[in-house]
């Protein structure tokens, strides 16, 4: 269940334990990593000149999680990212999961590799969501602050990149048993 | 709950997001289906695939690290000390100049950095853990949970021989409650391991050992408790040993004292 984060502190005693967090992130982000580390750099600087308007006892790692990503929106492979359009209608309503749905092929190609190929060829507005909830074990609350839109859309977004990402890697399973 | 209502809140029971009336509806039914709890499963697998694999894949580069954090805490201390909302993000100054402001932020970014290395060790215990957990529930969940069925250590420790890279000790069950079942191969963070299924009453006790060096971190001694399973683990003879089971910590502890008897002799 989400938690209810509530952060207080001087900006280094909040922002250095996210550090990797926020480059790993940013990595994934921009799949560059001179690109990353600029994105760090610019979000963490950014972070620390409007630290004044971030509210004591609030939630800090959705706030610098959101610095860094709108600053990532605003770059030249976020612009990018953001121009390629998702294919399926976002407002169209989620299949619940499939019965028989694929998930043992998945299980025995879950191998760390095609996991990160995979989730490097996801959308960028997939990639993102999946990042913040499992590997940044965000709550929807969370992600939903962090990416600035309503939870429903969290939820759509993250049922239909984990449907992209059991097919990008069934694909690749069937691929490598060729 | 039906299976399709089930299946609607798969997600969310798997990203922990249910309230607690829904939770305990799902819980239920997924005792009872099993088809519906190796969906569960399968999505629980992967999230956590999905976070070893991505969380592993980048880290900062020690030089960027210093330098970031060299520019936060001068910036951060330009801020404190002479605030001017103009002055530049990146002050490029001496760094080394012993006024006394300096050497308190110098002391507190050192305090930082300890306090960074705890909590970066703190989130690799609990990742550990959590894989270790999931060892040993995929293990009990398996239709053959050891691949070596005997009580008899004389015959289960001979089994390992040639398929590790290291060996290890028995105790003698005979004086104990716990009653070996067998044992198997297991895979932690790259590295081939012994794991040993016991039995206690109605509980099971999986015993982890892998290789510290092939381990990314040292975790230290400890005992956990997460989800109602108990942890405890230590090094010893170069060798990580995990003890994880519902059963009680203090029956934990036990089983735990018994490995360390026999490793010691």
């Amino acid at each position: 269940m989400a938690e209810t984060q509530s952060d207080s502190g001087s900006f280094e005693e909040l922002a250095l334990p996210l550090f990797d967090r926020l480059y790993s992130f940013a990595r994934w982000l921009t799949q560059d990593r001179s690109e990353a580390e600029d994105l760090v750099q610019e979000a963490c600087m950014k972070a620390l000149k409007g630290f004044d308007s971030y509210r004591q006892g609030t939630n800090f790692r959705a706030w610098i999680f959101r610095i860094l990503r709108n600053t990532f929106l605003t770059s030249r492979s976020g612009l990018h990212a953001a121009a390629l359009s998702l294919d399926s209608d976002e407002s169209a309503p989620v299949e619940p999961l499939a019965h028989g749905t694929p998930e043992s092929i998945l299980i025995s190609s879950l191998e760390r590799q095609a996991i990160q190929t995979a989730l490097g060829e996801l959308p960028v507005q997939y990639r993102e969501v999946i990042l913040l909830c499992d590997v940044e074990e965000m709550s929807y609350q969370e992600i939903a602050e962090t990416l600035a839109m309503p939870i429903g859309t969290v939820m759509s977004r993250l049922s239909r990149g984990r449907k992209a990402m059991r097919k990008l890697l069934t694909e690749s399973n069937i691929r490598s048993s060729a | 709950m039906t299976c399709d209502e089930v299946a609607a809140k798969l997600e969310l029971y798997a990203d922990s997001e249910l309230a607690a009336p829904e939770l305990a509806a799902a819980e239920s039914h997924l005792r009872s289906c099993a088809s519906c709890a190796a969906r569960a499963l399968a999505l629980m697998q992967t999230k956590r695939a999905i976070r070893v694999a991505a969380s592993a894949r980048f880290t900062p580069s020690p030089e960027f690290r210093r330098c970031m954090e060299q520019n936060i805490a001068s910036a951060a201390a330009s801020q404190h000390l002479a605030p001017s909302p103009s002055s530049p993000a990146f002050p490029s100054r001496a760094w080394f100049s012993f006024s006394l402001p300096r050497l308190a932020v110098a002391a507190v970014a050192v305090v930082l950095l300890v306090a960074a290395a705890l909590w970066v060790n703190h989130s690799a215990r609990e990742n550990q853990l959590t894989e270790i957990a999931d060892l040993h529930v995929a293990a009990l969940a398996s239709a053959n949970p050891v691949d070596v069925v005997s009580t008899d250590k004389h015959t289960v420790k001979p089994w390992f021989a040639g398929k590790l890279p290291f060996s290890f000790n028995l105790p003698e069950m005979q004086n104990s409650p716990f009653v070996l079942v067998g044992g198997r191969v297991a895979y932690f963070q790259h590295s081939s391991g012994a794991q040993l299924l016991f039995n206690l009453r109605k509980h099971q006790l999986s015993v982890f050992i892998f290789k510290e060096e092939g381990l990314p971190f040292s975790v230290g001694t400890f005992a956990a408790t997460r989800l109602s399973m108990h942890t405890e683990s230590w090094s010893q003879g170069g060798l990580r040993y995990f003890i994880v089971s519902d059963a009680p910590a203090a029956d934990v502890h036990a089983l735990g004292e018994l490995m360390r008897q026999a490793a010691r002799s």
